[in-house]
């Protein structure tokens, strides 16, 4: 196991050397020169290369990119061009915030999913199983700037439970080392700020979970279906197990394989960051971030996020493949 | 009789004192204001963004500045300046007893070392930026000399009067040298100055907070704390404003105004912008070397039509390149009316009776002056085709739209210009001058060259004389409508609103929303 693991992890190495080739030719190849955007309507001649030369854009690619493996190397992405910001600082800024909201909304992604699916595979083709499909559908295609606005509407203007958007209360100082406010206020002992974070955490992890939720509903169902006909769910059920037990011990676990994959999925995808629902609640996370990036052509901020997306992928498909030798104890890598 | 005036006395003293008492300002509270956008950074002279500069502007101060709503220089840091009679000299006197944040004493070596490290490249610090402005405002300045602690000096390459604007320009605020020393390359997010706020902290994409500066020399600002706060979409920014959870806003959908309007616990508030959109018509390209076509065409277009349409209550039509609020504007002159019938006899006339085809580009992203590009476009596209001429609409991203434009590669191309400084110089010059008129560099992107406006606006720059500087620029504004390079669509305000309870909240003319004077009533 810990071979494998080992093996796994050298892997990255050539991952990241691909990834960044990749990367860092193809944004340079994408119409727009920072420089010019940087400056606008308001650029001379004079300020464009003067700034294409700080910037170190005047020298030839192959050179750039050499620099930027050599950096790399020792641990070092460059400074933003936009904010000056060193990259490795800039990604570690706006990670957390994205880190906290993925796991929440995959927590209730992956509880309401599981439920769901599991109810609408032991009640198949009767109304509960219909009305969870038309939920899973739902949550898959509906648009979440919508779903977003509504709830905001309907649990913030309306009711007044929870607040619009941010991450806390804008009048709180709270100074989280490692940028998980909800873990670090409840390990620090601090529950005002803990219960304010939580309060703006609920709404946008809720609207961006109906995502995973859709597709863990989904495949736990038809996974759940297949294993709920084979001998062993019989045979568990002849012997006079309770049918709760029979479902969430004995099949739900023989079901597990497929959803996990599922989950491992979307838990790498929305740690990308969830631009849409950042967005709309304010979230100041590393979905943004990138994309304000490409807008203003920020190349150094470009390339830190996508390797960094990269290695999260990595080490999500990893985690996934270890977790699956813990469900099915068959499975052995070595 | 001497009871009755007593009593009328005291009447008048207590009305009195319920009509002041009601607008005293209160000191203390703390105002959030929301916005779309996360600053850049905060060192005043390494930024180009209005969301920076209205956090620097907070922090820092220049030797000069711009009076409330107008484009008037007033002094800030400095208290009174001379300009020698060849106005290549300029010489300020500066304020005393005034500190940074820091404790650093404000004095004639922080000046220069504020400008120096922007334009001197032997500078220590001047490796820690890139300077962007420094091109534009500091382009007429030799040297800074420090005459005594309290006098500073200012040698220009060639006499410009609208140098003084320029120092009253963000970029040329005075920065603590203690600071910038201490912090190198991270001065943009340690940010030390001498105005009416100081820098608390700031989360990225999140909130920037800034606290009352208590030694402020022009007294202690009312609000204790100012935050700023990003809120990206402007639809939620709006409801964040009526739930009270921020206390003013801008960046409003046209939209909703006119909600804003109507909702009793909110201020609305609107001001002209120092900005232009344009169409420039490219006059080294046919048909658009003959000026009759350049004037049908500004027959065929229906501006007021568009602006109504499309600027939705925050823009007005544009007569001159410069807008009504800026110095020197001609209200004499005549804008050419809507009227195809006439642009049709114009372009008989000039030879195209059946109309011809040609190209319209247009940005491909909203911009101050242009809410709905595409829109706008299409419109005018409908216009000229009233009228024979048939246009197609080309866009490309951004930058390649900037660099291809100025390469004068179009034949038709709308844009814009937000004034830097506030001075006409640098609308009219910039944009309308055959010195800026070189392809590739271009910012005269009609590639326009007319001699005669090019003495006019060069006798502007070395006059500093204001009302000769005012008569020429008039006689400018009426050359440029005769030869008719560009059509003048609109120009557009500054609008934001407010939670009623906030107190003396203006938004200026240039320059960012000032909080020194706000205050809450509640």
């Amino acid at each position: 196991m810990y071979r494998y693991i080992i093996r796994r992890l050298l892997i990255l190495i050539p991952v990241i050397i691909g990834v960044s080739a990749v990367v860092f030719f193809l944004i340079r190849s994408i119409p727009g020169d920072p420089a010019l955007i940087l400056l606008g309507e308001h650029s001379n001649e004079e300020s464009v290369e003067k700034v294409r030369t700080q910037l170190g854009l005047d020298k030839p690619k192959v050179i750039q990119f050499f620099y930027f493996l050599y950096n790399m190397a020792r641990g070092d992405l460059g400074r933003s061009f936009l904010t000056n910001e060193l990259v490795r600082i800039e990604i570690f800024k706006h990670f957390p915030a994205t880190l906290e909201l993925t796991l929440c909304s995959m927590i209730f992604g992956s509880v309401v999913g599981l439920v769901l699916g599991v109810t609408a595979a032991t009640h198949r083709n009767s109304i509960i199983d219909y009305i969870t499909t038309v939920i899973s559908v739902t949550g898959i295609s509906m648009p979440i700037f919508w779903l977003g606005l509504i709830a905001i509407i309907i649990f913030s203007i309306k009711l007044h439970i929870l607040p619009i958007s941010g991450r806390l209360d804008p009048t709180i100082t709270f100074k989280a080392k490692s940028g998980l406010i909800i873990l670090e206020s409840l390990l620090r002992g601090n529950f005002g700020v803990f219960k304010n974070a939580i309060y703006h955490i609920i709404l946008p992890a809720v609207c961006l979970g109906t995502i995973p939720m859709a597709s863990i509903a989904r495949m736990t169902r038809s996974s759940m279906l297949e294993v709920l006909n084979q001998d062993f769910i019989r045979t568990a059920r002849a012997k006079g197990l309770p049918a709760r037990k029979v479902i969430y011990v004995h099949a739900l676990r023989n079901a597990l394989i497929p959803v996990v994959t599922v989950i491992g999925l979307q838990f790498g995808g929305l740690l990308g960051g969830a631009v849409l629902t950042e967005t709309i609640f304010a979230w100041p996370g590393i979905g943004r971030l990138s994309v304000e990036a490409i807008n203003a052509r920020d190349y150094p901020v470009i390339q830190g996020c996508i390797i960094f997306f990269a290695l999260i992928f990595v080490f999500i498909n990893l985690l996934v493949d270890i977790l699956y030798a813990f469900i099915d104890p068959r499975i052995r890598y070595d | 009789m001497k009871r009755f005036i007593g009593v009328i006395l005291a009447v008048f003293l207590l009305f009195s004192s319920l009509a002041f008492g009601a607008e005293t300002p209160k000191y203390g509270g703390t105002l959030i204001f929301g916005r779309g956008g996360d600053s850049v950074g905060l060192d005043p002279a390494d930024i180009t963004d209005g969301e920076s500069t209205r956090v620097t502007e907070m922090i820092f101060e220049g030797l000069v500045g711009f009076k409330g709503e107008t484009t008037d220089i007033v002094p800030v840091l400095a208290t009174s300046w001379t300009v020698s009679k060849d106005g290549k000299v300029w010489t300020f006197k500066l304020r005393k007893g005034v500190k940074f944040h820091d404790g650093t004493p404000f004095n004639a070596e922080a000046v220069k070392f504020s400008f120096d490290r922007q334009f001197d490249k032997n500078h220590p610090y001047y490796k820690y930026g890139k300077w962007e402005y420094a091109e534009f405002a500091l382009e007429p300045l030799e040297k800074v000399e420090i005459v005594d602690d309290y006098t500073v000096r200012f040698i220009l390459k060639y006499p410009f009067a609208p140098f003084l604007a320029n120092l009253a320009m963000f970029s040329c605020a005075i920065v603590s040298p203690t600071a910038v020393k201490k912090y190198g390359a991270d001065f943009f997010k340690n940010p030390v100055g001498t105005g009416p706020f100081r820098f608390v902290e700031w989360v990225p994409k999140d909130k920037i907070v800034l606290e009352a500066n208590p030694d402020y020399w022009g007294g202690r600002p009312y609000l204790d704390k100012l935050i700023f706060r990003v809120i990206p979409d402007n639809s939620v920014r709006w409801l964040e404003l009526q739930r009270g959870t921020i206390d003013a806003m801008d960046g409003i959908n046209p939209d909703d105004i006119p909600a804003i309007k109507a909702d009793p616990n909110i201020n609305f508030y609107q001001v002209p912008a120092l900005n232009i959109c344009y169409l420039a018509m490219n006059v080294e390209k046919k048909p658009f070397d003959n000026v009759l076509v350049r004037r049908a065409i500004n027959h065929a277009i229906n501006k007021k039509a568009i602006v109504d349409a499309f600027y939705k209550g925050i823009g007005i039509v544009a007569k001159n390149p410069i807008p009504p609020n800026m110095m020197g504007y001609n209200d004499k002159v005549k804008d050419y009316e809507y009227d195809p019938e006439k642009a049709k006899q114009l372009l008989a006339k000039a030879g195209y009776p059946n109309g011809f085809e040609t190209t319209l580009w247009t940005p491909p992203i909203p911009r101050g002056y242009i809410p709905q590009p595409t829109k706008v476009a299409e419109a005018i596209q409908a216009d000229l085709a009233k009228v024979g001429i048939k246009a197609k609409i080309v866009t490309f991203d951004w930058a390649t739209y900037l660099q291809k434009t100025r390469n004068g590669e179009h034949e038709m191309a709308i844009l814009g210009w937000g004034s830097d400084n506030g001075d006409p110089d640098n609308t009219i010059y910039v944009l309308l001058d055959k010195d800026n008129a070189k392809k590739g560099v271009a910012s005269n992107i009609a590639f326009y060259k007319n001699d005669k406006l090019h003495d006019l606006l060069i006798k502007a720059q070395q006059t500093t004389s204001v009302p000769a500087r005012k008569r020429l620029y008039e006689a400018a504004q009426i050359i440029i409508k005769e030869d008719a390079p560009w059509v003048t669509i609109a120009h557009t305000s500054a609008v934001a609103a407010t939670r009623k309870y906030v107190k003396n909240f203006a938004i200026p003319a240039i320059g960012a929303i000032k909080f020194t004077k706000v205050w809450l009533d509640k």
